[in-house]
């Protein structure tokens, strides 16, 4: 099957500043992947190189197998919702409008549903709506274009938890019910971890992960108890992060662990302690760059 | 509901197999779908897909076209049988480490297990 989204050795130099560097990732088809990584890592200027309002430096990017630079085919198949999104002078309904006259998958229905549930006001100009507010429309044209490929690029600035996990939710419903290709890219890793099948990993720049989050679940561990059996029994492991205090080590090892090492750990009276996807991000960013093999070996 | 450390696909099998094993799932009844349980527990449908798939290839689970996924014929016999041959791996093996590190022996460990099953109204020994 042909990825939705291919790119080879993409990268992209503002200056003296490298913003993505050798980017090769497949994003597949019908998949939710996450696009993760810090404030800055380069998740949106691949997702404007993608949809072609931005240029590659160098490498190559493929969207449903075509170059999407002044592509219609490709153009119409996408959605982008960008963090604090610019639109025209408009009122909501207007916006509205004028997505379902782009999209041509546009559903009114669900549209109208996401208007309910987010509380926004159809009649009042774009303009006048909060921060929330237009992250919630950007959100609502998002999912109801219900385009091939959605691009969701940290859409939520000003949506507070509540109204975060009404996104989440529908999200996952209309995904559920119209499987299609999600790109989600997000610094919030924990609240979206379970929602993801694959996951890419981005941090100054390059790929510092490209697998699938079942894979990546359980693939580090914090070890903790006496110093010398946690040094002993991490002997021979990839150590992540090491602290100490008097005779206690807590070491973080990229590692899977199976039976046989939990028993050890447990023969040795030492915690066992699984890394989240987001402490995941912490320690990898903190540590250079380890290759995807690597990381989720 | 869920914790990390443990693929979810694992965590959803283990979560349905323990009501079948409990007869909250009757033999014949019918598990909720993939989309279901995606909704529910706010995960990938695929994950949950995958945790029933894990279930019906052990026989546990059979799938009746175009209605879902059923409970199979035997499976609570089944899965009580399975984790019988598992009881000492699970629950004594970590127990006797326990006790070795307390340098409690075996004895008074028997004494203790007796203890307790008479003060649960268990049979004495």
């Amino acid at each position: 099957m042909t990825p939705t989204i291919s790119t080879t050795g993409l990268t992209r130099r503002y200056g003296d500043h490298l913003a993505l560097g050798d980017v090769s990732v497949d994003i597949r088809e019908g998949k939710i992947t996450g696009l993760l990584g810090r404030n800055g890592a380069g998740k949106s200027t691949f997702l404007r190189i993608v949809t072609a309002q931005e240029f590659a430096s160098t490498g190559s990017v493929r969207v449903f197998g075509e170059n999407p630079v002044e592509n219609e085919r490709v153009l119409q198949r996408l959605v982008l919702v960008r963090e604090d999104q610019q639109f025209p002078d408009f009122k909501v309904r207007h916006a509205l409008s004028a997505a379902s006259w782009f999209y041509p998958n546009w559903d009114a229905e669900l549209a109208d549903t996401l208007l309910r549930d987010f509380d926004l006001p159809t009649k009042r100009p774009i303009k006048k709506l909060s921060r929330g507010m237009r992250s919630a429309l950007s959100i609502t044209i998002g999912l109801a274009a219900r385009a091939e490929l959605t691009l969701l690029d940290e859409p939520y600035a000003g949506l507070d938890a509540v109204a975060r996990q009404l996104f989440y939710d529908r999200l996952l419903d209309d995904y559920s019910a119209h499987p299609r290709t999600v790109l989600l890219s997000t610094h919030l890793i924990d609240e979206v971890a379970d929602l993801l099948e694959h996951v890419v990993m981005i941090d100054k720049g390059r790929v510092v992960l490209d697998a699938p989050a079942d894979e990546l679940r359980g693939s580090a561990a914090t070890v903790s108890g006496p110093a010398t059996a946690v040094e002993s029994f991490v002997a021979g492991r990839r150590v992540l992060h090491r602290r100490k205090i008097g005779s206690r080590a807590s070491v973080t090892v990229a590692d899977a662990l199976d039976a046989a090492a939990k028993a050890r750990a447990q023969a040795l009276h030492l915690k066992l302690e699984p890394l989240s996807l987001q402490q995941l991000m912490v320690h990898t960013s903190n540590t250079g760059h380890p290759t995807a093999e690597e990381a989720s070996a | 509901m869920l914790d990390e450390g443990t693929p979810l696909f694992v965590q959803i099998a283990e979560q349905i197999a323990d009501d079948i094993a409990e007869g909250n799932l009757a033999e014949g009844e019918r598990v909720p779908s993939t989309n279901e349980l995606a909704a529910f527990y706010r995960i990938n449908p695929a994950t949950a897909a995958k945790g029933i798939n894990v279930l019906a290839d052990e026989g546990l689970l059979e799938k009746r076209r175009g209605i879902g996924m059923f409970v199979a014929g035997g499976a609570r016999q089944k899965l009580l049988a399975d984790r019988r041959r598992r009881f000492a791996e699970q629950y004594l093996d970590p127990m006797l480490i326990e006790a070795r590190r307390l340098g409690i022996d075996d004895e008074t460990l028997i004494s203790l297990i007796r203890g307790n099953g008479h003060r649960n109204g268990g049979p004495a020994a």
